[in-house]
């Protein structure tokens, strides 16, 4: 008899959905259906039983072809790696449970490593701006049971975040909330005319690149100050007509995403959404949210943030004392100046997000990647060691976009043998300390 | 497990009424005995010229969970220059006034701490709280829920159904593992939720239609019905504000009546934490004065109450509190960095940095009034020392503070480098008081005094045999009392040794050890309640943004738990 699931928390985006329900074998080898997930959701799932998964590390041989090898040959080899390297990258841990991160951090601060997740080339620039004007924020569920004002600015959640206008802001009742979608005034800023603007009472299309005059322009217009006639492209009628709406509400939001943290101003662009929202509490209740992409990059920032002080960028690498500083520790400014000796990416694939000089960087140094797939940061590694995936094969402590923790579920076992990334780190943290020892 | 005889120390411990006399002190297998019990294989400590009490008690520090690390990572200027490691077996340690998560543990137990109560926890995040309490090293840990927002509460307690209200109280500590009641700015911060605020105990909250008085005596009365080890653990309305001592009798008065029912000891109905924010008189800032006498007035004739000083260090701080609206407030005061979190049906919280600058009247003010708290106290046993860590200071800083109660010439001196000084000495009583709190007295307020308001004195907070073997040797002789008070904070800032479960936890202020931590929580059973079952369900359905099933915190999160069991069946 399959067996249903539920309750199953999806380890795809930020959003981190927990109403799935996934059916499974009798044998809980296979995955029989997903439901409740998006199209990407239920795929990543699905994933688990793709013909020609990699059960076991695989080692590159002098003529540039995989070789299986055994877990613990992988092993001694990473810790080895980890222990002759002065200053090794440690970068991912977005697709991961923090349980895993907290055993990676005591690798990273016995052998010097730079601990960084994907909030690197992400919304680290959102972490900058919080860190210099602050966030007034809340969970996604005060936006679904008060907010009759949304503004999505530079994300388009119908593609990276499908759920989210579902699940938390657009459609859904609230408690004050009772007409759902038809109570709140939904605002798309963006530079095309996205599947979300479509959605949207109102599609703001600003020039590519003037989201500060923009934002800048909103914060004018809510102090009742004169604006210049067109700002970004956009009308200044339009600006006043949409801050009055704005402040006709009683509880507004933005969400924010890559639209923002990575056009000209970055920081600054989130630095000025994080004021105008602060202003916007003279007369309403405001507040702002980043739409975090991997489902545990914000763990990550979390667990870093606990033991270090410092959401991502951690470099551990002086062993007495962890430092942060943008452009300095941050893995692409590390590559591309090729300041580490070595490579360690887990849960995260920078062979495809990395600008291309840092990835030829680290093709040229031992590296060694953690991943259940096989992707293009495996393809230039040393090793790939393949693990059970994280929220499907494997459970353990995942942060939402807002903060709120939410515990994975495992739902089926992992082709046998197979290790999780808690087990597989716990293992070469204990070989570290043999050969350190043995130093 | 090994024994110690902790020998010819002087031992101070409120429990038994010790006093300084000399005594040995038995420990095996993690428990305090009688020196007969000991094998002759006990290792001998030599304690002569030395103190010794109890592991002390931290009863209100923010000091896990999510504002916490947001008030770490938003400030990395917090680390500047001050991240370390020393050789052994520590970790890396950082941070000032939001110590990192093992400096934390390190710290508290350096000087001479075994236990620390973090004092908000949003259930909604209560997994976060205990990620970090697990990976705090060598401390015990406790958390306690809030619930001075909730709606669940709101609507029980606006028709006073006490007996609803206990169950669904009950459901949550156990899905929180959670420790007890606390209550921040009652009502108030839901009206945040609009941007609005309660700043009597008599304004409604907005569409809930109740007041926080109803709030607080309503809390009151499910405490009581439970019989929880702690009472209510109360930040009333209007904290911060000048004249808002008024307001705070006004709260305390609330509990006037209430008797205590429980199995562990406890005498108080209310515990009212960081009395200091509340204690000010004046109507702006310019008339700003300290209300201490009065406020202590009444608490010195209330055997039901309990309070925390919430003492002001005179640091750089960050300030973090479910008082979401005084922290839009104080952002617009010192316009520095604000932080806010709404949380969903339960309660919010707000971060800001905060100088308090010696040279800044009204911090002096502060400082004066926190330590004007404790030397008005008549009964050491109900009042407790705390910085409200990191609000009115970081906690590593109590060596400091005990300096300035235990001595008249050190607050002089402190007085005397006021910009201000004039100005403060008039608005406050500090510079008259001759006070100067005693090691005896000083043992009641950071161990006996909170274990018992805790309803952990059975085991903790003294050095009778038979309780827990958390034991700290300071380097003190009260024979011989230090004469230069600076030598007071060195001695507070590294105890000789410290026990924690009858282990060398630390010896001449280095950590040896990472002892064995535990995470302390309360299991109430109560009768099946099939009204809030139903009402839990449809929250989660309707207006929660997780699942019901998704809300409980594992028990991998407290792999190491010292569970309370309370039975409210009968």
């Amino acid at each position: 008899m399959p067996k249903v699931v539920s309750d199953v928390t999806c380890p795809f985006c930020g959003t981190l959905c927990d109403d799935l329900e996934v059916t499974v074998s009798d044998d809980n080898k296979k995955i029989l259906s997903v439901r409740n997930a998006c199209a990407i959701g239920a795929e990543k799932f699905n994933h688990t039983s793709l013909p020609g998964r990699v059960t076991r590390p695989r080692m590159r041989q002098p003529d540039g072809t995989f070789k299986e090898i055994t877990y613990d040959e992988a092993i001694d080899w990473t810790a080895n790696m980890l222990v002759k390297s002065k200053k090794t990258l440690m970068y991912g841990w977005a697709s991961t449970s923090c349980q895993a991160m907290s055993v990676g951090h005591e690798i990273a601060e016995k052998v010097g490593g730079v601990v960084d997740n994907c909030a690197t080339v992400c919304h680290g620039s959102s972490l900058i701006a919080i860190q210099d004007v602050g966030i007034p924020s809340c969970t996604l569920g005060e936006v679904k049971n008060r907010a009759d004002r949304v503004v999505f600015w530079g994300c388009n959640p119908a593609h990276a975040h499908p759920r989210h206008m579902s699940r938390y802001s657009i459609f859904p009742r609230g408690f004050f909330t009772v007409k759902g979608h038809k109570g709140r005034k939904i605002y798309c800023v963006d530079c095309r005319y996205t599947d979300t603007a479509r959605v949207a009472d109102e599609f703001i299309q600003v020039q590519q690149g003037h989201d500060y005059e923009l934002l800048n322009a909103f914060r004018t217009a809510a102090r009742g100050e004169p604006l210049p006639d067109t700002i970004g492209g956009v009308p200044k009628e339009k600006v006043y007509k949409i801050v009055e709406e704005l402040k006709g509400g009683r509880f507004g939001v933005i969400f924010f995403g890559m639209g923002l943290t990575h056009t000209l101003g970055r920081n600054h662009n989130i630095d000025i959404a994080i004021s105008f929202t602060r202003d916007m509490n003279d007369y309403m209740k405001f507040s702002i949210i980043a739409m975090r992409g991997h489902w545990n990059v914000t763990g990550s920032g979390q667990v870093l943030s606990w033991q270090y002080g410092f959401p991502y960028a951690v470099d551990l690498s002086r062993r007495s004392k962890a430092r942060y500083q943008t452009g300095e520790t941050t893995s692409v400014d590390l590559l591309v100046r090729n300041e580490v000796e070595a490579c360690f990416n887990i849960a995260t694939d920078p062979g495809a997000h990395f600008p291309i000089d840092s990835v030829i960087s680290m093709s040229k140094k031992p590296t060694v990647t953690v991943d259940p797939h096989i992707n293009m940061s495996t393809e230039i590694s040393d090793i790939h060691i393949p693990v059970a995936m994280v929220g499907v094969e494997t459970g353990g402590c995942a942060y939402r976009m807002d903060n709120v923790p939410i515990e994975t579920r495992k739902v089926v076992d992992a082709p046998d043998g197979m290790l999780t990334d808690v087990e597989l780190l716990t293992k070469i943290n204990a070989r570290v300390d043999q050969l350190m020892e043995a130093k | 497990m090994s024994e110690f005889i902790i020998k010819n120390g002087h031992v101070f411990d409120p429990v038994q009424g010790i006093k300084g006399d000399k005594k040995d002190i038995a420990v095996k297998d993690g428990k305090i005995v009688e020196t007969s019990v000991l094998s002759s294989s006990a290792k001998q400590i030599d304690a002569k010229g030395k103190s010794v009490m109890a592991g002390a008690m931290e009863i209100h520090a923010h000091v896990a969970g999510p504002k916490v690390n947001l008030g770490r990572w938003y400030r990395p200027e917090d680390k500047l220059f001050d991240s370390h490691k020393t050789p052994g077996m520590t970790r890396i340690e950082g941070g000032k006034s939001i110590p990192t998560v093992f400096k934390t543990g390190y710290s508290y137990a350096r000087m001479g701490y075994t236990f620390a109560m973090e004092a908000a926890m949003p259930p909604l995040y209560a997994r976060h709280v205990h990620e970090e309490i697990h990976d705090t090293p060598i401390i015990d840990e406790a958390a306690l829920p809030v619930f001075g927002n909730n709606w669940f509460m709101l609507e029980y307690l606006k028709n006073h159904e006490i007996e609803n209200n206990a169950a669904y109280v009950a459901w949550t500590l156990n899905q929180t593992k959670g420790y007890g009641i606390k209550i921040v700015n009652p009502g108030g911060t839901e009206a945040w939720a609009w941007g609005l605020n309660c700043l009597s105990v008599n304004d409604p909250v907005p569409y809930f239609d109740i007041t926080p008085a109803e709030i607080i005596t309503g809390l009151i009365e499910t405490n009581e019905y439970l019989g929880l080890p702690h009472s209510i653990h109360i930040h009333g309305n209007n904290l911060g504000n000048p004249g808002c001592y008024e307001t705070t009798l006004d709260t305390l008065k609330l509990a006037e009546g209430f008797k205590a029912k429980n199995n562990f000891g406890r005498k108080q109905v209310m515990h009212q934490t960081h009395l200091q924010f509340h204690s000010y008189g004046g109507d702006n800032w310019g008339n700003f004065e300290s209300k201490a006498k009065e406020v202590m007035d009444y608490v010195n004739k209330q055997d039901n109450l309990t309070i925390d000083t919430g003492n002001v260090t005179l640091d750089e701080t960050t300030t973090m509190t479910a008082d979401g609206p005084f922290e839009h407030h104080l952002g617009g005061l010192n316009h520095l960095k604000w932080a806010n979190v709404d949380v969903e049906l339960e309660t919010a919280a707000g971060v800001v940095p905060y100088i308090y600058s010696p040279d800044i009247k009204v911090c002096a003010i502060q400082w004066a009034i926190g330590l004007e708290l404790a030397l008005y106290a008549k009964d050491p046993m109900r009042c407790f020392i705390t910085t409200d860590h990191p609000n009115a200071g970081p906690f590593t800083r109590y060596p400091r503070v005990i300096k300035w109660l235990m001595s008249r010439k050190a607050r002089d001196t402190q007085i005397k480098a006021f910009k201000n000084s004039d100005k403060v000495v008039a608005a406050t009583n500090i510079a008259e008081m001759d006070r100067e709190i005693t090691l005896y007295e000083l043992a009641a307020m950071t161990r006996a005094g909170p274990a018992a308001s805790l309803g952990l004195s059975k085991d903790y907070g003294g050095l009778k045999p038979g309780m827990n073997a958390d034991i700290a040797v300071f380097n003190i002789n009260p024979d011989n009392m230090p004469s230069d008070p600076e030598e007071i904070e060195k001695i507070f800032s590294g105890v000789a040794y410290l026990f924690k479960d009858g282990k060398i936890c630390v010896k001449d202020g280095v950590v040896v050890d990472n002892g064995n931590k535990r995470t302390f929580w309360v299991d109430v059973k109560v009768k099946e309640n099939k009204q809030v079952a139903h009402d839990v369900k449809e929250k989660f359905l309707k207006y929660y943004s997780i699942n019901e099933r998704n809300y409980p915190v594992p028990d991998s999160y407290a792999p190491h738990p010292y569970v309370i069991a309370v039975d409210a069946t009968q």
